[in-house]
């Protein structure tokens, strides 16, 4: 249509005003825009720029490799060793069934591994790598490696595990360890620990024995990678590293060859054995049988093998040198001795006689020798484990004197070790009575307690103690870990708080025990003037004795099913003339401490004396052949085949 | 006012028009497309393919068409005007029955070279064809009811088969467009406080109404609403495109981390980082001087086209050129709305920057327009 220039003027006016108008609108919200950014980019940057970081950035923890664990000579007792393995990435496999089945041509997998390997790449992002097979040997690692080119997404890894070199001879007192659990987290030792290593998925920590109980010094400090990882969570690079520290060595005090050498000569029995420094404390030797590989347990231990563990009456997982507690029976008579001797109730040269039983009221107590012992000093009663003698002065000087000598010599306490439920024993007060079993103490009760009896519970490493320190003369501690540098200094050892001349008496004793023609250990004497053995045996009853059944002659132990036969026990130190070591051993339904015991406790003593096979001539000449034949019978480790750490590091 | 009336003599003719070309304009709208290249090279990974190429042949063809645009007389695109509207509607509807949805929701047809996607078309087509209406229309008339009805129809008509898409961000363009160009036009301001009016009370009503007996919309309804609103209460679905796209921007600071060492772009945390989320990869980048020099380019193309159309007594190169402008303006305006979370995420590009042909081409095409209207425009005698 024809429009007038007037129009065509107004028109043009109305449009510009209106565009203007617009343009300041559309500069108006331009602002708003830039005053917008502004404000995200200036203002927040470093807020966004953290949100930002925290999208891309995450944190590795880098687990710190474990403190190794040694014996006294530097020999590894718990190492870590190489893991190969390999992985399987999905997205780079192409076609897992077909990747898979060509690595088991080259290597062979069980079954149920694959099956857990393939649901468990089905789970996983294709980009995560999954362990299809763990614990390789170096071998099927090696063949892997090689045959690489034809398995895609397939990749050889090596990481760390646990290794015990000495299996199951120091299973008792390393322990071993194992992926942490919830148990352990929420109610177990490592309830209170907020280590962020613990977090990791299957992270080994301490599960019994030196392991547990000082995991805090083995695990060491975690280490950081931080890496950059894409939306998809891919890891794209690694931006930095801060290395953590590894975990501090810990030398034992054992010797892993006489540790070696007192497990194989434990046998097949339920029994223990210690070995002490009487000098030190140095524990040399905690033997504890059967026994188990640790490395099982590392490895996971299969459901049949764990159930019989379980099931055996031997209890193989028990730390008997620490945990079992057995009435010490003859062997507390020591003891018995020293609180007479001290409470001055009994004279040094007197005499006591022995009828075969002890009247007391309408009770007797019999000893073991049931026609009696007649006229004894203290040192033939001790040779001849008399117990009348033993009622008689346990009776004069009461139980209270008894128990505070028993915890002189280290019985009824807890000494702390780095082990797994270390046993206080029981050194029983008439006060202990009347609030566990709520009875008052009778003088019969005494009379027991007098010949180890009753209520008195001593464990192996109590007994080797109540040795040492008697031998010594020395308040000697326990020792299972430390610095064995000789340039340490050691604190001075204090005297024991008994008279000397009182223990030399009761020294007498013990070594009649052995070497007086009437001693009960003779068999077990020790040849060789300066490896004389002085010991103590004794044969704790878990059962008691019938009037009855004394009247018709008392069962002998093979007569009676296993369970229920004597604890079998004997103490000992050697050499006489100047005592070095001590040795405790306890044969779980053994029969009699002096047939079962005591050779095995002269064997262990003479080893480590000699540090190593005792010779021959040790041994009285009428037992040659017996020594010969199990010293050839016994396998021992080859001392060359340990592998030292000292070299390492 | 026909082309008659035109001094025809003070026009510019045959390749002498180059001449006259708005120049700045052309330097601005390579500058803002320059920009897009750089970004698509760095969501790229540092590489030319697989956006930086086709990007650039498509620019490339568009400066074709932008200048064989503008050397056509303004007149015969007046002309051309139905005929645009009718061909682009009739391309929706036919999209609507036999074109291929990709990504989104936008419909295409291939054309062998490229997608053609006719929603894109339209954006342009009803601002041609609403200019074409004004100029035709007595002035006196603009703002009589029946004859603002008519625009309100054409606007609506592809609105409607865009919405069917769906394509909001294309819906929203098309209704804010027209309104602008009746707006420009000279329709009463009236109008548009009513409508405004309206549209508030609607909304305060559904949202006042929410929780008591005469309800509006049922409960899901108003869920998808709220996540709609505010995505960020739902950060690992809705949200996390918008969430990650704030980090982005937001990280870059004051002068950004550097060319293609924008953490959230190069670790995929970014969405749809070459589309339309790409003005956060710059941001981030480039940070807020880049953010900056990206809208001042904007801004002043458009400062260039008022100039231009105030400077134009042709009521329809006048109103075409503000109409282009404003439709120009909605794209950048919604686009960085919604990725610096001002808005809700409907799918609008970044003009000239965001990877896809049928907005760079449909683009060209309008300044192209623009260009014509500046070249034609009629000169007084002096």
């Amino acid at each position: 249509m024809k429009r007038t220039p007037k129009d065509t003027a107004e028109s043009a006016r109305i449009v510009s005003r209106r565009g203007l108008i617009l343009g300041a609108g559309m500069a108006g919200f331009g602002a708003i825009l830039a005053a917008r950014m502004r404000y995200m980019q200036v203002e927040q940057a470093d807020q966004f720029r953290l949100l930002a970081d925290e999208n891309r950035i995450n944190i590795r923890l880098i687990a710190p490799s474990r403190g190794v664990i040694f014996d006294r000579r530097g020999t590894i007792l718990a190492d870590n060793e190489q893991n190969y393995r390999v992985v399987l990435v999905k997205e780079d496999a192409g076609d897992v069934d077909e990747v898979l089945a060509r690595l088991q041509r080259i290597i062979h997998l069980p079954e149920e591994d694959l099956e857990r390997a393939r649901a468990e790449i089905d789970r996983r992002s294709p980009f995560v790598p999954v362990t299809i097979a763990d614990r390789l040997t170096y071998e099927a690692f090696a063949k892997v490696a090689v045959n690489a080119p034809a398995l895609p997404g397939v990749s050889p890894e090596v990481g760390q595990s646990r290794i015990y070199p000495m299996d199951q001879d120091f299973a008792h007192i390393v322990g071993y360890v194992g992926p942490v659990s919830d148990y352990d987290l929420t109610e177990g030792y490592l309830a209170e620990d907020e280590d962020p290593l613990l977090q990791i998925p299957k992270f080994q920590v301490g599960k019994t024995g030196v392991e547990a109980k000082l995991e805090h010094d083995l695990r060491g400090q975690a280490g950081t990678r931080r890496i950059e990882v894409n939306a998809q969570g891919r890891v794209m690079r690694e931006l930095g590293r801060i290395d953590g520290k590894p975990g501090g060595d810990v030398q034992l005090t054992i010797d892993g060859a006489l540790q070696n050498y007192t497990q194989v000569r434990l046998e097949d029995e339920s029994a223990s054995a210690v070995v002490m420094d009487v000098q030190t404390g140095d524990i040399l030797a905690l033997g504890s049988a059967p026994s188990f590989d640790p490395n099982k347990f590392v490895r996971g231990i299969s459901v049949a093998d764990y159930s019989a563990l379980l099931n055996n009456d031997h209890r193989p997982l028990a730390n008997k040198s620490v945990q079992g507690t057995y009435p010490p029976g003859s062997t507390f008579k020591m003891i018995t001795a020293l609180a007479a001797l001290e409470a001055g109730v009994l004279d040094p040269g007197e005499s006591i006689y022995c009828g075969g039983f002890k009247q007391l009221g309408d009770r007797r107590f019999h000893c073991w020798r049931s026609w009696g012992h007649g006229k004894l000093t203290l040192t033939g009663a001790l040779e001849q484990s008399c117990d009348v003698f033993f009622y008689e002065i346990a009776e004069r000087v009461g139980i209270e004197n008894i128990s505070d000598m028993a915890r002189r010599l280290g019985l009824g306490t807890r000494h702390e070790l780095p082990l797994s439920a270390v046993a206080s024993g029981l050194a029983p007060t008439k006060a202990w009575k009347i609030e566990n079993r709520g009875a008052d103490w009778l003088i019969g009760d005494t009379l027991n307690a007098g010949i180890g009896q009753g209520f008195v519970l001593a464990s192996p490493l109590q007994l080797a103690l109540m040795t040492a320190r008697i031998a010594s003369g020395k308040a000697v501690e326990p020792r299972l870990i430390g610095s064995l540098d000789p340039a340490e200094d050691r604190p001075e050892i204090p005297p024991l708080d008994v008279d000397p001349r009182h223990l030399a008496l009761v020294r007498d004793g013990m070594s009649q025990v052995v070497n007086a023609q009437t001693g009960t250990a003779r068999a077990s004497r020790v040849v060789i003037d300066e490896m004389r053995m002085a010991g103590k045996t004794g044969t704790s009853q878990v059962r008691n004795i019938t009037a009855a059944e004394r009247a018709a002659g008392v069962t002998s132990n093979e007569d009676l099913p296993w369970n229920r036969r004597d604890h079998a026990l004997f103490v000992s130190y050697a050499p006489i003339a100047a005592p070095r070591f001590a040795c405790a051993v306890v044969v779980e339904h053994g029969g009699g401490g002096s047939a079962v015991a005591a050779p095995i406790a002269r064997d262990i003593i003479l080893q480590a004396l000699y540090q190593g096979t005792p010779p021959l001539d040790a041994y009285p000449t009428s037992q040659h052949g017996t020594i010969r034949s199990r010293q050839e019978k016994l396998i021992l480790r080859d001392p060359s085949t340990f592998s030292d750490g000292r070299n390492r590091a | 006012m026909s082309y008659l009336e035109y001094n025809v003599k003070r026009v510019p003719t045959g390749l002498s028009k180059v001449l006259f070309l708005n120049w700045p304009l052309l330097v601005l709208v390579t500058a803002a497309a320059g920009i897009g290249f750089l970004m698509l090279y760095s969501v790229a990974g540092g590489s030319m393919t697989p956006w930086v190429e086709p990007q650039l042949k498509r620019f490339g063809l568009g400066l074709v068409l932008m200048i064989g645009v503008a050397m056509v007389p303004i007149w015969f695109w007046r002309n051309m005007s139905a005929l645009a509207y009718a061909v682009s509607v009739l391309l929706l509807i036919f999209v609507e029955f036999f074109g291929a949805t990709g990504m989104g929701a936008q419909r295409w047809i291939d054309l062998g070279f490229m997608r053609l996607q006719p929603s894109e078309l339209t954006k342009i087509t009803v601002v041609m064809l609403l200019a074409a209406y004004y100029d035709w229309l007595d002035i006196r008339k603009v703002s009589r009811p029946l004859w603002v009805l008519i625009p309100v129809v054409l606007i609506l008509l592809p609105t409607y088969l865009v919405l069917t898409q769906p394509d909001l961000g294309t819906a929203i363009l098309l209704v804010a467009g027209g309104a602008f160009v009746m707006f420009i036009a000279g329709v009463h301001w009236l109008y548009f406080a009513a409508v405004l009016a309206a549209g508030g009370g609607m909304i305060t009503a559904v949202f006042w109404s929410r929780g008591t007996d005469w309800q509006l919309l049922k409960d899901y309804q108003y869920r998808r609403i709220d996540t709609f609103l505010n995505p960020e209460t739902d950060p690992l679905g809705a949200g996390y495109h918008i969430t990650q796209s704030k980090i982005a921007l937001g990280s870059g600071g004051w002068a950004g981390r550097g060319f293609m060492q924008g953490t959230q772009s190069r670790l995929n945390f970014l969405p749809e980082k070459h589309t339309d989320f790409i003005f956060t990869t710059l941001a981030e980048e480039f940070g807020f001087v880049g953010g900056i020099s990206l809208l001042v380019i904007y801004g002043l193309i458009i400062l260039f086209c008022i100039a231009s159309a105030v400077n134009n007594q042709n009521r329809f190169g006048a109103i075409l050129t503000l109409g282009i402008a404003a439709t120009f303006f909605l794209f950048f305006a919604v686009n960085m709305s919604m990725v610096m979370g001002l808005a809700p995420v409907v799918g609008v590009p970044l003009p000239l920057v965001s990877y896809g042909g049928s907005a760079m081409l449909v683009l060209m095409v309008a300044f192209g327009l623009t260009q014509s209207a500046h070249i034609h425009r009629p000169r007084n005698r002096t």
